[in-house]
């Protein structure tokens, strides 16, 4: 499954030109069927890793090439493969100029974001991460908007110092840890089960969380997310958007609560003011500007921000709503930018004061969008809902102050994401608009999106009851820790179960 | 009474005594018409370093002293020969021109360009089998003044005659420098064989100041050779102005000799007083990851540019000496061939733009590559991509390797600087693909011709298929193994982990 998108892209530059596009749209069906597949195979209630591949791969360096799949990750790669296909073949309805290299670098990007949903070696995690960069790189660079080159370059740059500060710190942990486990192994498995001393902890945490909230982007570190939202090409943005922020919050589930408990524990409030800044702040600029992938963007920050308050709640249920977060807001996400890039092709604009009276003939359109706004503002009876809701719980029950705060949030995001719909759909018609109704072909891959978001609405256990063992099994690495500690002669910490209540 | 021979042992000294025959060969390849030249030449130097290739590979896994202990063979030194045979490889088909295309005495003949050639080869082979002060020095020589004639061998190009002039200059001011400090080693320790001076210096008996000042010397001395900041401001002038194929041959092949002598003269003969150097080599380092970094953002020459990215990466290779450590040198073994391949790949792509356009290697000679010539636009990306480290590339293993020997042998804070100088790197190194993929190709401009250094002797830029295929290839094959190294580095780690095991008794 991790190689057919890139194996598919490769073929993209044998096939005649007017395969490609059909290539592609094989390709990430091929791979969605197989996550369909994995999804139904899943064996619910067990923390374990399932459909688990290890091979050794550079033994000098103690890398091996191990895959695995739980709880947490399941419904991300699901959501992975499912949005792919669905831009793929939006794009493919568009045939863009030098398609060859554009389905490529889309084939290379999905190989990357599964591999790092998959990886179960540290290093590998840390390759794939990287890895996913370069393609949107190019796709942002190669066929974006105004002032792209520059834009995509502060993405990257900005990206890749919180990834290679990630990348020392993972040679550090493995190192480190290789006194104890007897040989060099990036095998999460072998780190978890060795914890790194404290004070080395530390450092080892700043990097990775560097790392991930750069990439979310979270508050203070979000200054490549305006540029590049506004020069990526839509579809692409979607999945940037929808897929690759999610990647980050994975990264903190995956990797940092298991190998750094006692780091986790330790900057936890640190965290949590960053996370609710970002609420606040992403809500505020979202109903603030007017360009709406900058809404769609800052309302990103600020959902970004509840989920990592949701999983640094440190508590099973916060964790819980995260991941179930992670996935509506992924489906929400793609379905805002893929509607926007319909808005665009019927106005030729993408400022609110631009748009307007969208609904007047395309009421299927509308209602698709009002589906997925009402999705975004977590309106009681969609998953977001319930997903906020777990998160608010966690908080609550750890950090109340935070969780009151952070509540302020779901008030804003209603008014924003109604305010986008308004103004776009209803209003005044402005000349430039055409209101003209979604295409077939278009419809086809907004309607399984918008279904999705309504099935998970009406059955979020599909996601919680898979999720909820392993996420136990990632939040509980870090509830002992209170004991090892004291064991060692740490005194400096409160233990967890006071923190908590 | 009998007069017994010393022992020559012919099977070890084999790829040497191939070059050297080589060389002779070649030579009298000059007295050949020069219609039959190129071809029977090229293919003569070709042979000449396909045998000794093989010969390597042939004494690959034998240890043991040549020549009464001047040399050393084992898998260090002939990963040197490998890689610098590798570069001369490639670079004998990236030095050929249309002869049409320019007049007669404007560029050397093929002769006199690939016996210099095979020379400094030999030198580098030399170089990384020397286990004696004074082979050393004269092995270094050897790799040298080839190369200074070499970089002037463009005759009517001012540029490449002050490349060359320069950098006899400079180079010769680091082998005076560099011989007073092996002078001063051997004052302190009374003998020029590397075993002998580890010795004397474990034992203690050596007066310090003196071993001091020749380690700093020698340092110095071999900082100007690999172009160590802040000994390196001859690199990028020497590297625009010299002819493109001689800047790559420079630039992978002296720079694998170099590194496996300072790792042999530091690791083996001052490998006691590894406290004293290994803090002025990290600082070394981390000065030259920052001045190549930074030296090179404001690069609009490829060649400069990559003049500056070489002296970054020297700082990234000197960190895997300064971890003083088995696995330092297994890292900086893999980086070294990583280097090779990135780099002669993105060099065959600028000398093909230089004959092409009128920009000589000027970064507006490759815009709009990825539209027009893909075949051309994937090697530079490949090679970019990979050196500036990023994953699926050899070039990223290499930052790994290096890296985690860093850490090992507790220099985290090397690694950091590592990791830095990436992220300062990305800035340059993506701007060139940007301009690959992302901009127009750049319009005609007469004006512009004059600025470059190749372009003035171009009367007819357009290439003819089959020589740019001689090019072609090596770059494909280059990029190709850059990626391949990077998806499966294993093989290449198992070659630098048999290069690196040779000097494990020394640490």
């Amino acid at each position: 499954m991790l190689w057919l998108p890139v194996a598919a892209g490769l073929l993209c530059f044998v096939v005649p030109r007017r395969g490609v596009p059909v290539v592609a749209v094989l390709g990430t069906l091929g791979t969605l069927g197989i996550a369909i597949g994995i999804v139904a195979g899943f064996q619910g209630g067990t923390a374990g890793l399932q459909h688990v591949v290890d091979e050794s791969w550079i033994p000098d360096l103690g890398v091996r090439y191990e895959l695995g799949i739980d709880g947490i990750s399941l419904f991300l790669v699901l959501l992975t493969a499912l949005l792919w296909a669905g831009a793929t073949a939006f794009t493919a309805f568009r045939m863009p100029e030098r398609r060859r290299i554009y389905f490529f670098m889309l084939g290379l990007a999905e190989t990357g974001v599964l591999g790092a949903f998959l990886a179960q070696d540290l290093l590998l995690f840390v390759l794939f991460f990287d890895l996913m960069l370069v393609p949107f790189w190019f796709l942002i660079g190669t066929f974006g908007g105004e002032n792209r080159i520059a834009a995509t370059t502060k993405l990257i740059v900005y990206t890749l110092v919180g990834s290679l500060l990630m990348l020392v710190a993972a040679i550090a942990t493995a190192v480190l840890a290789s006194g104890d486990i007897g040989h060099l192994s990036f095998s999460l498995a072998d780190l978890r089960a060795n914890p790194l001393s404290s004070g080395s902890q530390y450092w080892v945490f700043c990097f990775f969380a560097a790392a991930f909230l750069i990439k979310m982007p979270a508050f203070l570190v979000h200054g490549w997310m305006p540029d590049a939202y506004r020069a990526a090409p839509l579809p692409v943005l979607a999945l940037f958007s929808a897929v690759l922020s999610k990647v980050a919050a994975y990264g903190f589930l995956r990797i940092v609560l298991p190998l750094y408990p006692q780091a986790t524990v330790h900057f936890q409030e640190l965290i949590l003011v960053i996370g609710v800044a970002g609420i606040l702040y992403g809500s505020v600029m979202a109903f603030t500007v007017t360009n709406v992938r900058l809404i769609a963007g800052y309302s990103s920050i600020a959902q970004l921000s509840f989920i990592t308050i949701g999983i640094f709640s440190l508590r099973p249920d916060g964790a819980d709503g995260a991941v179930l977060q992670m996935v509506n807001h992924g489906l929400v996400v793609a379905g805002i930018f893929l509607i926007v890039a319909l808005l665009w092709e019927r106005s030729g604009s993408e400022d609110l004061t631009r748009l307007g009276g969208m609904a007047l003939r395309a009421p299927v359109l509308a209602a698709l969008f009002l589906i997925v706004a009402l999705g975004n503002l977590a309106m009681p009876g969609t998953a977001n809902f319930i997903g906020e809701f777990y998160i608010l719980f966690g908080v609550f029950q750890s950090k109340i102050v935070f969780a009151f705060v952070a509540s302020i949030g779901i008030a804003l995001a209603a008014y924003y994401s109604i305010r986008l719909f308004q103004r776009t759909m209803h209003h005044r018609r402005t000349e430039n608009v055409d209101s003209r109704e979604i295409g077939v072909r278009d419809a086809v891959v907004l309607a399984p999106l918008v279904g999705c978001i309504v099935a998970l609405a009406l059955y979020p256990g599909l996601i919680l009851g898979r999720a909820d063992s392993s996420v136990q099994a990632t939040t509980a690495a870090v509830k002992p820790e209170p004991n090892v500690i004291t064991a060692k002669g740490w005194t400096g910490y409160a233990p967890v179960s006071e923190v908590t209540k | 009474m009998t007069f017994t021979a010393p022992h020559i042992d012919y099977a070890g000294l084999s790829p040497v005594i191939a070059l050297t025959a080589g060389i002779v060969v070649v030579l009298l390849g000059g007295v050949l018409s020069s219609r039959h030249q190129r071809l029977v030449v090229s293919a003569l130097s070709l042979a000449t370093l396909a045998t000794a290739a093989g010969l390597s590979v042939w004494q690959w896994g034998n240890q043991e002293d040549l020549v009464a202990g001047a040399l050393r063979l084992d898998e260090l030194g002939l990963s040197a020969t490998l890689i610098a045979i590798f570069a001369a490889w490639v670079c004998i088909p990236l030095s050929w021109r249309d002869p049409a295309a320019e007049p007669e005495g404007t560029e050397p003949r093929h002769t006199e360009f690939q016996a210099l050639l095979l020379s400094s080869v030999l030198g580098m082979t030399l170089l990384a089998q020397a286990q004696n002060l004074i082979a050393f020095f004269v092995a270094l020589e050897l790799l040298s003044v080839p190369l200074y004639v070499l970089c002037g061998s463009s005759l009517r190009r001012e540029r490449s005659l002050e490349s060359g002039l320069k950098y006899l200059i400079v180079g010769s001011l680091g082998s005076a420098t560099l011989l007073y400090g092996l002078a001063m080693i051997y004052g302190a320790a009374g003998s020029t064989d590397f075993g002998t001076i580890d010795q004397v210096l474990t034992n203690g008996n050596a007066s310090d100041s003196l071993v001091l000042m020749g380690v700093a010397l020698i340092a110095t001395g071999l900082a100007f050779k690999t172009s160590v900041a802040p000994f390196h401001q001859w690199t990028p002038d020497v590297y625009q102005g010299a002819p493109t194929p001689v800047t790559a041959f420079m630039a992978v092949a002296t720079k694998a000799a170099a590194f496996v002598a300072l790792v042999r003269i530091f690791d083996v003969a001052l490998g006691s007083i590894v406290d004293d150097w290994q803090p002025a080599l990290s600082v070394l380092a981390i000065i030259s990851i920052a001045v190549g970094n930074i030296g090179a953002l404001g690069q609009n020459s490829l060649k400069r540019l990559l003049g500056y990215s070489g002296i970054a990466q020297a700082g990234y290779m000197l960190v895997g000496v300064a971890a003083a450590s088995e696995l330092g040198v297994n890292a900086l073994v893999f980086y070294l061939a990583a280097y090779a391949l990135m780099n002669l790949a993105a060099f065959a792509v600028v000398v093909v733009r230089e004959r092409e356009t009128p920009w000589g290697d000027d970064i507006k000679s490759v815009q709009g590559l990825g539209r027009e010539r893909p075949e051309l636009a994937w090697p530079l990306t490949i090679s970019m991509l990979a050196l500036s480290g990023l994953p699926a590339t050899a070039g990223f293993m290499g930052k790994l390797f290096l890296i985690e020997a860093a850490v090992d042998a507790d220099h985290t804070y090397l690694g950091v600087a590592i990791a830095i100088g990436t992220m300062i790197s990305l800035a340059y190194y993506l701007r060139v693909v940007a301009a690959v993929w992302m901009r127009p190709a750049a319009e005609p401009a007469p004006a512009m011709a004059g600025g470059s250094p190749e372009a003035d002797e171009e009367a007819a830029p357009a290439p003819k298929g089959t020589r740019c295929l001689a090019i072609l290839v090596p770059a494909g094959i280059c990029a190709a193994a850059t990626v391949f190294f990077g998806v499966i580095p294993s093989p290449l780690v198992d070659w630098a982990n048999h290069a690196g095991g040779a000097l494990a008794p020394f640490f």
